[in-house]
């Protein structure tokens, strides 16, 4: 599983690195983005999903 | 002083945001419109427009050409293109457009990153317990009198580096500017023209500018936009705007959430069982209890679902009534603390989404968990004890609550 973070679309709600630190950092603007090259590690996948399903702007993308 | 309105009679054409009836409950009024318009219209305030649904919400969010954020407070006076200089806007960056918006904002942003609101948790934190100290041994308290109001607006005063001392002076400021907004243009421009705040923000700004300390003040006034350090105007716009925006609206969230509370003894089992689920339940209270409904004026004639907008034409931007949409969340109406799917705006979308966002949560969640750990039973003396504000920016302004 891999997460993106569409920096066009992220507002820098700050809710992906809330829900899941370990898959998502913040630059000094408060801006998202994924870490890892957006691989999500075995056991993380419902974190991700989560991050996703919480983004009002839709920013997140997840694909199998 | 206010001027006496008349009610409202019909939501769908005369709306007004201050009327009693929106004061104490605006959530079936807008349930009431999504079924009838979607977007309502009323010739208060010299022409209004609402939208209701989040689809409509959002879509005004994203539409910086046909509506600028030159005022965002809906009142008697309509600024004119020469009283807000665009594209800066009297509070820049949140009445500021595209282009310049996104330069004044990328000066504030580090502060305001997650990482630098972390290091307030602490005095965060002690302030809550030193607040909670004092309601030592009352059977009553306030929970917004005695408690939420004072967390953001202590927490601001020290974020800017004013006197601890100057609390009063700035609930009075943030009375006027965001609740008396149904005073008549004479009445309102009267206080504007005495430059009172003006005057409190210039002293503030001459003691940092002979002494410079490590707050936003003195980072404010050595800031540089394209080389050049900030126009006076700019910083203290930007310094008023941070003072009106991150006290009322965060103590008006504090408090909705200990309204909740109080009121649902099954809400406040769980989460003395599960404090681990307080984050959860912060976005829920945010979601279902969002106090701030934002403004934008219609900068061009053009068409929005059918509905002519002209130039000039105010917007109420009501992120509060998107988020109980029922078409956009399960359940709207119901509070659940454990909502697992929760994208609310209760800080807006797109461009201005709430630059205090992560220092919003962190209080919100300090004084919860404080206000649980020391009360976690307690009930509503008087439900009909509990009053509302008035204006853009919802919450209970007096919360007699019963320790049990």
């Amino acid at each position: 599983m891999r997460v993106h973070v569409d920096p066009e679309k992220c507002q820098g709600h700050n809710r992906c690195y809330a829900l899941a630190p370990e898959l998502f950092d913040i630059d000094d603007l408060g801006n998202a983005f994924e870490l890892n090259d957006g691989v999500v590690p075995a056991g993380l996948e419902d974190k991700a999903r989560s991050a996703a399903a919480n983004c009002p702007e839709y920013a997140i993308s997840v694909s199998e | 002083m206010t001027t006496q309105r008349a009610r409202v009679s019909d939501w769908a054409s005369d709306f007004d945001h201050t009327d009693p009836q929106w004061v104490a409950d605006p959530y079936p009024i807008w349930d009431e419109l999504r079924a009838r318009c979607p977007v309502a219209h009323s010739e208060r305030y010299g022409g209004t427009w609402l939208p209701v649904r989040h689809e409509d919400v959002a879509a005004v969010a994203y539409d910086t050409e046909h509506f600028t954020s030159r005022s965002v407070v809906v009142s008697e006076v309509r600024p004119g293109p020469d009283d807000l200089p665009a594209p800066i806007g009297l509070a820049p960056p949140i009445t500021s457009d595209p282009p310049f918006h996104a330069l004044a904002r990328r000066l504030l942003l580090p502060a305001f990153s997650p990482k630098p609101i972390e290091a307030l948790e602490p005095f965060t934190r002690e302030l809550c317990v030193e607040l909670l100290d004092a309601t030592a041994g009352k059977p009553q308290v306030d929970a917004a009198v005695d408690y939420a109001q004072h967390i953001p607006l202590r927490v601001i005063v020290r974020m800017l580096g004013f006197p601890q001392d100057d609390a009063d002076v700035f609930r009075r400021f943030i009375r006027m500017v965001l609740e008396d907004v149904d005073q008549s243009a004479e009445e309102r421009q009267a206080i504007v023209d005495e430059g009172e705040l003006d005057v409190y923000m210039n002293a503030r700004i001459a003691e940092h500018l002979a002494d410079p300390q490590d707050d936003l003040t003195s980072f404010l006034l050595n800031a540089e936009l394209d080389g050049n350090k900030l126009d006076p105007d700019h910083v203290r716009g930007t310094m008023v705007l941070l003072m009106i925006a991150g006290i009322d609206t965060t103590w008006s969230a504090i408090g909705a959430s200990l309204w909740h509370l109080a009121q649902n003894p099954a809400d406040r089992q769980r989460l003395a069982a599960e404090p681990e689920l307080m984050p959860t339940a912060v976005e829920e209270f945010l979601r279902a209890y969002a106090p701030v409904t934002m403004a934008r004026l219609v900068a061009e004639d053009f068409d929005f679902h059918g509905r002519p907008m002209k130039e000039g034409d105010w917007l109420l931007l009501p992120f509060p009534a998107a988020n109980r949409d029922p078409e956009f969340f399960a359940d709207a109406d119901k509070v659940q603390i454990d909502r697992a799917e929760n994208r609310h705006a209760a800080f807006g979308l797109g461009i201005h989404r709430c630059i205090g966002s992560n220092l919003a949560r962190m209080e919100l969640r300090v004084a919860l968990e404080e206000w649980m750990k020391r009360y976690p039973d307690f009930e509503l003396v008087d439900p009909t004890k509990v009053t509302w504000s008035a204006g853009q920016v919802r919450g209970p302004r007096t919360i007699p609550v019963r320790i049990l």
